[in-house]
Formats: C-alpha cells, structure tokens, sequence
C-alpha cells in the first residue's frame, strides 16, 4: 500500500491551541479531523504537509443543538453523529437523506462536518445541503470569529475563504418552522462520489412556496446552489409544471465536467431531474405523503 | 467363529462430519477466524528487505535517462535495479506464457502507463518508496496506440520495435469451425441478425495484491520464494528455465492466498525482480505490490471486441453463429492459455445450442496497456464466448418477436445427444439442458415476471427479465493437445496412510478460498470410509507435493479431484489384498463398506482401513508383488474436459429518469455434477454472481487518449458490495461427468461465466420500450441513460 | 515519536515515526497481522478495526492519533479460546472464503449485534456497504451475521495485562 511522506505531528488541546499552532507553523501545517480527505492524499503523495496539527481531543466540537433559532452542528462532529442525532432529523430531513448516502459507514464515524466542508471537494454532499438549506459557518482565527454563509465560504473547487489560521468551528442552520427538505443522489455504487445530487428545503403556506431552498453537488454549480431557480419558484404552486421549470433553471446552473461518471448531457439531465425529485419530495414530506 | 450382530457404520464422523460429500464446516476457517492466516504480506523472513518499483506516467516513450545516484545514496537503500543491471544478467526480458517477451525492466522503451522501470530495495517499505522519489527518469514523448479497433490502422505507432522486423501491431489470427459451410448457412437463413459488441478490460482484483518473498542462500545456491501464486510448480519450472538456477535448488511455497481469481497465476516482473534482488543483496527481498499497481500491471482480463452473428429461420431454429474478433492483448503477449490455443477455449462460442454451422476468427493485437487477457474467472475465454452467443440468442428473440426463454428451450441440445460434439470440435460430456433452464424459471416465477413486465411497462416503469444459459468447459486437460509453456496439463496426487489410520494427501492445486483443505479430504474420505477430519491436505509447497499445474481454469476438482479419487482407490483396492492376506482368505471373499473390507457373509469378519494400515506397516507376510505401507501415487491425465453447465434468470429495474439499475432478484441453477460439499458449492455460485452484477454494471479498466489507465483505483475501478447485490437463490441439477471417477465437473467460474450476459439481457430488456437493441458493458446509469437516448457509449475509451 | 494504546485490553508503548500508518503499527509492530490492507484509497476495508469502540478504517488513521487511545482487532474477538458468535456465524455460515475480508467484516458486525442486537438483513448489508468482498458475494455474510444474531453468547469479562513493545 501507498505510504505518506515524512511528516511532523502535532496535537491541539483546544481551539485556541489549534489556532496558535497554526500561525506558529505556517501554511505548511494542515489540521486533521476524521482525515479521511487528507491521508488518502498525503499517501498518494498529492499532498506532503509538514505537519499534521490533530484537532480530534477537540470533543467539545462534537455536538447537535439548538441555539438561538438554529440548529448548530459542531464542526468535529462525526458524518455517523449527524445521521445519529434524532435533533438533527426532527428539523432538517435533508442531513439524515445525504448522510445515508455519504460515503460507507466506517467512513462515517472518522469524517467530519468540518473536515468536509472545508476540503469543499466539488461532489461534496454536504456543502449541497449546506447551500440548499442557506446555512453559515462560524470561522474562528486569533483574531476573532466572524460567520460566513455556506455559499460564500466555497470559493471554488478544493477552494475555501478559510485564511491560513483560521479554522471552522460551527455549523449553523435557521430552523424555520414548517420547513421540510429532502436529498438524492445518483452513484455508480455504493461509495461512490456523487455522479450528480441535490437537495432542497420547501415551506408552504397555502399550498404556495413561501420559501425554498435547492443545493447541488458534482455539478459545477456555484456555490453549489441554484438561486434563479429559487426565484422562480418562489410564490408559485409545486405543479409538475412549476417544478419542471425549476428543474431546467437549476440545470442552467450547472456546469458539470464529463467523466467516467458521465458525459454533459447526462449530468445536466440529472441537475434537471433530480431537484424535481427532491423539491416533489419535500413537498410531499409537507403534505404528509412520505 | 460365531456371527455377532453387525450395524452399518455411522455416515457421520466422531467430529460430526459427513464421511464422503455432504455440508460440512470448513477445516481452513480455524485460523482465518482468529485472524491467523499466513498470507504473503504476514510473514517475516529474518533479514529481509523491502523493494519498490519505479513505474512509468506514461504509456508510450523512449527512456532517455535513469538517475538513480540520489536513490543509492538514500542510508537506508541497499540496491537499485534498472533494465541496465538486468540487461547485463541476460534478464531484461523473460518469456512470457504466449511464444512472447516481456520487459521485466523497461530498456529501450516504456510501453504502457504502470510498466515496470526501475526497482529499489531498502530496510524497511516506508524507505523503499521514499527512494523512489529520487530516481529520475527522462522520457521522450511517442504517441500511444490505445484504441484497439485502431491498432492495425497503417499509421499507426508501432509498440514492438524491440523485436527485429516488426512493423505493425499484429500478434496472431485464428480462426475455428468451418468457414465455408457457415457461410452457405447464412447465405440461406430466413432471419440474420448482426451485432457489436465489446467485452470490457476488466480485472479480476482479489482483495490481496500480488507479492513475493526471495531468498537466495548464497552458501547453497538454494533459492525459496514465497508467492502469492496459484501454480508453483509451474513458477519452479519456469524460474529454472528462465534464470538458469537448478530446478532442484529451487522451493516455491505459495502461503494463504487472499483470492486469485486468475489474477496470481503468471508470474509478473515484480516477482523476478525480487530474485534479482535477493541474489545482489543477499538478502531475502520482499515485495508486495499496491492496489494501483495490481489494477494497472497484473493481468487484466477480456477486452475482446466482437461482431457476431446469428442465422436462424423463421420458426426459431437456430442454424449457426459466426463471430469476428478483434483481441486486445496489451504491449505484451501475456496469456496464460494451453499452448495451441492463443484465443483460449473462445471457441465454444457455439454454447449450449445444436448448430448446422460455426465459424469464428480471432486477430490479436498489441496496444499500449498491460499485458494479459485471460485471467478473473474466464476458463480461458469462455466468459467471452457465453456473452457473445447469450446477448445473439436475446437478440435473436427480440428479431423474432419471441420469448427468450421459448427461444432457449427450443434449441438446447437435448440429453440424448450427448456427449456431443460441437461444430468447432470440443465434446461435451453430459448434460440435461432444458431441465436445468425449467427449474430455473420455476424459482423465478417466470410466467408472473413476465405478467408483472406488462402491467409496469403499461405504466411506464421499466422491468427486465434477462436469461443467460451457459456450458463451461473446465479441467485443463489432456496432455497431448494441453500445455503450458510445454508441460502438459496432467496432474499428480500422493495418498498416504499412516500406520495409525490416518491420511496425508498432496496436490499440486494450490486453493485461494475454494476450500481445497476440505473438499479433498471429502473426497479421500468417500473412497476410503474415513473421517475427513483424520485426511489431512497438504499443497502449495514445490517441495512436498507433486508435480501439476496449478489451480485456474476451475481445474482442481476434475483434475485433481480425479487424481485422489484415483489415489483414494488404489489405496482400498491395496487394502483389500492387504485384508485378504490377514484374514487368509482370498481378495474375492471379501465385500466393501465404509471404511471396511469385510468376508461376505461374515460381516464380523473385517478390517478397517486404520486396522490395514497398521497391518501393512508392520510384519504381515504379504502376497508376491504387494508392496508394504499403504500409499498411492498417482498422475492423472484427464481424458476430456469437463462441462458444467447452468440456466440463470436476472430481474432488474431501471429508473428512467436517471438511468440506476437495480438488481431485483439473481436465480442460478447450476449443474456441476454430484457435490462433494454442496455448502462450498453455493458458496462458490455466489461469488461469481457477484462479478457478474458487478461487471454488467460498473467494471471497466478504461483509458484516454493519452493512455492513461482511468481504472487504476478502487475509485474508478468500482467493485460491486453487499448493496448492488441481492440475496442469490440458487437450486441444481445433478449430471455427473461419465469420464471422472466420481462424475465430478467442478463449478469455480461457472457463475463468472453465466452471469453477466444474464444480467446484461435483462438491462436491454427492461429498456425494451426505449427500442434499445444493444448496449455495452459496464451499464453504469450514464449508459443506460445515454442507451435510452439512443447512444450508448463506447466503454473501453474514457468519457469524453 | 513515543505512542501509548491499548489494543485488545492491552497497553502497548513504541517509538514511531509520526507518518506510520495504523494498520502498519498494529501488523507490523504488533505483530497482528490478522488486520489486513488492499486498496490505495481507503474503499476496501479490510483495514477495519475498533478505535475507541468503532469500526474505522485504519489505512487511515496514523498511529500517532490513536495515541491515548483504544484499539481492537480481531485478534480480540477470541476470549479465553471461546470463539466470539460472529466468529462461530462465519463458519457455520460459510462467511468466508479466502478469508482476507473476513477480520473487517466481523469487527463490523460485532459492532452491529452490539448496538442491534436482532439486525434484519438490510441493516446487515448497509453496516458491512463500505467492506469488499470478492468470493462470497456476500450471501453467506449476511447469513453468518444473523446467525450470530440468533445465538448470542454469555457476556465475559476479559483480563487486562500490561506490556511494553520495544519498536
């Protein structure tokens, strides 16, 4: 098997032990969580950090609650803690819809919500879950905390707002009361990165969208969401019709690559196909059908 | 001397085996339980060093320079090998299993991304791959030729210059049955259908990669190596020949095995490298290859591109098959066949059908990929044979209009025209075909499948029901028309019985899971009346077990099986003269069951097989010619192959908006003969269904244009898990061979074999409505999707 | 870099080099070479051991983070020459072959029965989804899991023994 480069190792016993590490290393140190992006890398030889700074002592990261109106996810909490956390499920389905799918379930209970949302892979499920539920992370430096929405912190494929000493630290998701949401993916098996998936949250009111949400991976959207879709659904009624149309939006979004995934054409088809089926589902979760 | 009552003996063993065939728990999973199992990458040989290979980014180019001074200079690197060493031992290339050469260290050029350039060997493995970073090697650009169905274009780059006066890409052209008379068939068929198809590079990736241990004894000249190897007779042979050390002085041991799959069978530069290694260092030299480096070096599998073609007449008679194919054989010519046979057993491509005519030709040509071919449960190209004339009778039936099991039913040969002889030569044993296709469509429920198809597809929900029936052609073989680098594929066993009763058996078949350990002993066990537990298998040492060829091609149980059967019986027919020379009576007076040879009509009056053993290694006078001790040894040469044979049924649904296949339910009749241990039977159909869904549906070893391996991990190279596969339901029937002793066939490929066509006819079938007649493997949801669009994609090039 | 663990209730200590791999650590190390390797990119699992009581793929994880902490391998499974119910299941099951898969996918379903103690068989397949398996087409694996599903064994206590490993 592959084996990693020399590398130097360091523990942090806090976030700001973390931190402090950090800056004292310089941009060559990387932190490591569940490390389930950055070994499979450094034992290919992809990347030779010249030091790893292991953030897992920091437990107190690793929590579901609720605060102030939203659903916080610390940032070391487990792929396995989020599809475990019942608090989780009772708000936003659309975690618990893309955990399942995330991965196997070794994987799971190493890999982080940080870790994943800051390796920002271009497939990655949960930054489609973070953008389609409009989500903000909590960034912490020596120099303070700021909150950045979910679809401002990805920058770009493997690409972050994260500065070189700053770390995330919370997940953060307004729960809006009525709120349903739902995930899909397509893969070639199971374990595979996406070849294409989406997400959405919708509240009714009055049969009408009041309020929605769409989240794609894999798909070379943006920031990983599709907002004139969003636009256009907004105030009308979830009509096949209507969703259609979303659909189609959505896909002009896209800009997908093709690979042995597949070509274009077909990953746009499913940009179309599978908002519809998520927005149909949620709107279903909504009325009570599913 | 009065009668006393006498009771059958128990069928069962004091252990609670079955004392012959039957269930029963494997002997080998005690130390694979606990975690004990020696397989290669376990051991430690004392003093021994790691080796890494340096391999080519790219698949076609000059070697303009190697550097390795900054490698030799690494503290912890004992040597650095290059095709310039190798070159000065006479040892840069070596033989392959085809009549070709294969650069065990590139020279002159690389000729496929993954070749072998360069070798380190180190202290420990951590260093090994640190120095391979410090090698540098300049490479001079050529264009690759990666597209097969290009490679004989006149223009195209020629990849064996390194062989005098070649001046294309050409390897061989073959051809079997007869060729005229096909053509007179299909001048005159009411109905010809036509289709292309590709069978994909694939690979057969056993969870353990290939590695080796080498060790040179300087003082006697004594070379050991340890391999992860599924014939190491073969290996010891071919070492001798090749680097010119004594057979005598060498001992290959072949430990646990991790899964072959045909994957362990040639012997690959690596292993080599290792002796070479071992020999300059004097020390024992590891090397254990990684997963990249097994998915881009060791022999792949397929990548057989096929046109075929079906001629039948109005009513459904199906009157001959004829198939043009165009092999891709890599940068080297590495199969690993029977010397006569450069396209393998392909041409049984005739199937399970009585034919007026057959004709196929096979051109093989080299590209710039890894060498290799046969291999992943192929039975030496039967998998490519069955998908071929599966996929023409489904489209047969879909020309037709008619049911593909109606279609089958109609044209298996029928049990009283075995054995038969197929119109490309080969004698199938015994068989009762359209028995085992029934009983596969009474577990499936066929007609409901069938009703249920009509009433999903009236709502637009697409189901398929897809039917493979196949005939393998196992047992390789009889001497005079089967070798292998031009030893015959006969095989040896030894049976000995020790004073106390208990057994020894060896055989040069060398297990990877199948469970050798303990259906042998079955075996020995049926013969002998004794428990299995007290036969004791030994295999996988040069040095204790006798000459043969190895495990591949589902060849143990007919071949090896046979010859312990064999064995088995010379020992109870020795143990009758030895029982008549104790009881003073005459051989003819005596009566056999389990385990014991007693007087007829005097049932108390007898001697269990322990009790003969005994007596023959002690002071019994014994007739003229009788021999003490109680051993048999035996070669045996098969006299035929063997054919199982199996009808399978796959039921699917595809999503139609995005194209996800899901396999719904697998039914595999499987007829293998009588089975020695029906529990390691199934278990083998189940693993072989596995690869079928998995090859259907996501395993392919592409490449770009470039000749980059798109294929080189298990994130590209997608192995199906417990969620694409159903739960198997399986059922047999019971055909014994009439040439093998105990009517055994043996069943390692067959569900290999069978079931991606299966698999594969019933993913077009589901797509029915869509009007899709064809659509190459792997049917990933891109495919199928792309199929419902009309334009299926081209598999074994990367996506563009 | 000095590491400390416990691993199958024992504590061992060595020196190694902050890059060492687990799965290295506890084969090459430890000696327990029941734990196996077979991919590049963390797919196969038949690196899967417990740390800290969960199944994880120990191709990636280095063995300075297991530092302070517990590992299991099936080496542990064994009590007292008892074979643990998962152990019993796969052989009377026939839930291996060439047993190479065989430690990882009985660390999972350990985890699984003791979390589930009556798991159907799709909870089976999802627990063992991340684990290859090459010659059972897993069948005989779900089989072997619901067998040790029906049969639970009496629960033991094993003994704690302390041991410096000289690395």
């Amino acid at each position: 098997m592959q084996t990693p480069a020399p590398v130097d190792y360091a523990r942090a016993t806090s976030v700001e032990h973390a931190l402090e590490l950090l800056e004292r290393l310089g941009p060559e140190s990387r932190l490591i969580a569940g490390g389930h992006s950055l070994l499979p890398m450094m034992r290919i030889r992809l990347a030779q950090p010249e030091c790893v700074i292991d953030i897992n002592d920091l437990t107190d990261l690793d929590y579901v609650r609720v605060e102030g109106g939203e659903l916080c996810i610390g940032a070391m909490t487990r792929h396995a803690g989020v599809l475990d956390s019942p608090v989780v499920g009772e708000h936003y389905t659309i975690f618990h819809d893309a955990e399942r799918l995330i991965a196997d379930p070794p994987v799971r209970n190493r890999g982080t919500v940080g870790g994943s949302f800051c390796q920002a892979d271009p497939a990655e499920d949960l930054a489609a879950v973070g953008s389609a539920v409009k989500a903000s992370v909590v960034l912490r430096s020596s120099q303070g905390t700021r909150t950045v929405p979910a679809r401002e912190f990805h920058a770009g494929p493997y690409e972050t707002v994260l500065g070189d000493a700053e770390m995330l630290t919370e997940l953060r998701v307004p729960i809006r009361p009525g709120a349903t949401s739902a995930y899909t993916k397509v893969k070639r098996k199971s374990g595979d990165w996406a070849t294409a998936a989406a997400g959405a949250y919708v509240v009714l009111r009055d049969g009408v969208v009041a309020d929605v949400g769409i989240g794609l991976t894999a798909l070379g959207a943006p920031h990983f969401c599709a907002e004139e879709a969003e636009a256009y659904l907004v105030g009308k009624e979830p009509t096949e019709e209507h969703l259609a149309e979303t659909g189609r939006l959505a896909a002009q979004a896209c800009n997908p690559r093709a690979d042995q995934r597949g070509p274009v054409e077909y990953k746009l088809h499913l940009a179309g196909e599978l908002t519809q089926r998520v927005l149909r589902q949620s709107v279903a979760r909504a009325e009570g059908r599913a | 001397m009065t009668s006393t009552q006498h009771t059958a003996p128990s069928t069962t063993s004091p252990a609670g085996n079955p004392i012959g065939f039957g269930r029963m728990l494997r002997k080998e999973d005690a130390r694979f339980l606990r975690g004990q199992g020696h397989y290669l990458d376990d051991l430690v040989v004392p003093g021994m060093l790691h080796a890494a290979i340096l391999r080519s980014p790219v698949a076609h180019a000059r070697i303009v320079s190697i550097d390795t001074s900054q490698a030799e200079a690494h503290p912890k690197v004992r040597a650095v090998i290059t095709g310039a060493t190798l070159e000065s031992l006479n040892l840069a290339w070596m033989p392959t299993l085809s009549a070709d050469v294969q650069a065990v260290l590139a020279t002159d050029k690389v000729r496929f991304q993954g070749q072998e350039v360069a070798m380190v060997v180190a202290e420990d493995k951590y260093s090994a791959r640190d120095a391979l970073e410090l090698i540098d090697v300049e490479y001079d650009d050529l264009p690759p030729v990666v597209d097969a169905r290009k490679a004989l274009d006149p223009d195209a780059p020629v990849i064996r210059d390194d062989v005098e006066g070649r001046t294309d890409n050409h390897i061989f052209d073959w051809e079997a049955g007869d060729k005229a008379r096909a053509d007179e068939v299909f001048a005159a068929a009411d109905v010809v259908v036509t289709q292309e198809m590709l069978y994909p590079r694939v690979h057969p990736a056993p969870m353990e990669t290939c590695g080796t241990i080498a060790s040179m004894d300087r003082v006697t000249g004594r070379l050991t190596v340890w391999s992860t190897n599924q014939a190491p007779h073969a290996h010891r042979t071919i070492y001798a020949l090749v680097a010119g050390i004594p057979e005598h002085n060498i001992q290959i041991i072949s430990p646990d095995i991790g899964g072959g799959f045909g994957n362990k069978v040639g012997i690959y530069p690596g292993y080599v490298l290792a002796v070479v290694g071992s020999i300059l260092t004097g020390k024992p030299v590891k090397w254990v290859e990684d997963r990249g480096e097994n998915l881009m070096s060791t022999s792949f599998a397929r990548d057989y591109h096929m046109k075929g073609e079906i001629a039948a007449t109005r009513d459904g008679r199906i009157l001959g098959v004829r198939v043009d194919v165009l092999a891709d054989h890599g940068a080297f010519n590495g199969t690993a066949q029977p010397t006569k046979f450069p396209a393998g057993f392909f041409h049984i491509f005739t199937g399970s059908y009585d034919l007026e005519a057959a004709y196929c030709k096979v051109t093989g040509v080299y590209t710039n990929k890894a060498p290799g071919g046969v291999a992943y449960a192929c039975s030496f190209r039967i998998t490519e044979a069955v998908y071929l004339v599966e996929r023409m009778v489904d489209l047969l039936a879909d020309e037709l209009g008619v049911d593909p099991a109606e279609l089958r039913l109609k044209n298996l040969l029928r049990p009283e025209q075995f054995p038969y002889v197929s119109k490309t030569g080969w004698e199938y044993d015994s068989g009762d075909y359209p028995r085992a296709l029934k009983k596969a469509m009474e577990i499936a429920g066929y007609d409901e499948l069938r009703r249920e198809q009509r009433e999903k597809r009236e709502r637009g929900e697409l189901m398929g029901i897809g039917i493979s029936f196949f005939t393998e052609g196992v047992g390789a073989g009889p001497r005079k028309h089967m070798d292998i680098l031009g030893l015959g594929m006969a095989d040896g066993c030894e049976l000995r019985l020790h004073p106390t009763g208990k057994a020894q058996l060896r055989l040069s078949v060398q297990t990877q899971g199948q469970g050798h350990e303990t259906t042998f002993a079955q075996i020995v066990s049926h013969e002998l009346g004794i428990p299995p537990e007290d036969i004791d298998v030994i295999h996988g040492d040069t040095s204790n077990t006798p000459f043969g060829l190895g495990t591949y091609g589902s060849r143990s149980t007919p071949v090896s099986g046979a010859a312990a059967a064999v064995a088995a019986q010379l020992v109870r027919d020795k143990a009758r003269v030895i029982t008549a020379a104790a009881l003073e009576c005459s051989p003819d007076d005596l009566e056999w069951e389990q385990g014991r040879w007693y007087v007829k009509g005097d049932p108390s009056q007898g001697k269990t097989i322990a009790e003969v053993s005994m007596l023959a290694h002690g002071t019994l006078e014994l007739p003229e010619g009788v021999e003490g001790h109680l051993d048999a040894s035996v070669v045996y040469d098969p006299p035929n192959l063997t054919y199982p044979f199996g009808a399978y049924i796959c039921v699917v649904d595809v999503d139609p908006g995005t194209g996800q296949v899901t396999v719904r339910r697998f039914i595999a009749v499987d007829d293998c003969g009588p089975r020695v241990n029906p529990m390691i039977v199934e278990g083998q159909v189940h693993g072989g269904l596995a690869d079928g869904v998995g090859m259907a549906l996501m395993q392919v070893i592409a490449f770009d244009e470039d000749g980059n391996c798109v294929g080189g991990s298990f994130m590209d190279y997608l192995l199906p898990t417990s969620m694409e596969c159903p739960s198997w339901e399986t059922g047999e029937t019971v055909t014994p061979s009439p040439h093998h002793p105990l009517g055994l066939k043996g069943i390692g490929e067959s569900a290999t074999v069978g079931s991606p066509p299966a698999v594969v006819n019933a993913v077009i079938d589901a797509l029915e409505p869509y009007g899709v007649r064809h659509a190459d493997m792997p049917l990933t949801p891109a495919n199928v999707w792309m199929a419902m669009q009309g334009r299926p994609m081209r598999t074994d090039l990367a996506v563009q | 870099m000095q590491v400390t663990m416990t691993v199958n209730g024992n504590e061992v200590s060595a020196d190694v080099e902050p890059r060492l791999l687990l799965v290295h650590f506890v084969r090459d190390h430890l000696g327990l070479t029941g734990t196996h390797w077979g991919c590049d990119t963390s797919q196969c699992g038949t690196c899967v051991l417990w740390l800290d009581g969960r199944p994880v793929k120990s191709c990636t994880v280095l063995a300075v983070m297991a530092d302070g902490h517990e590992v299991r391998t099936v080496e542990g499974l064994e009590v007292d020459g008892r074979l643990d119910p998962v152990q019993q299941g796969f052989m009377e099951e026939h839930g291996l072959q060439c047993g190479f898969c065989t430690p990882g996918m009985m660390m999972t379903a350990r985890w699984l029965l003791d979390h589930q103690p009556d798991p159907d068989e799709a909870t089976i397949r999802e627990a063992i989804s991340g684990q290859l398996c090459r010659c059972t087409g897993y069948e005989n694996i779900v089989r072997a899991v619901r067998w040790a599903a029906r049969h639970p064994a009496e629960p033991t206590t094993a003994q704690d023994t302390s041991q410096e490993v000289q690395a």
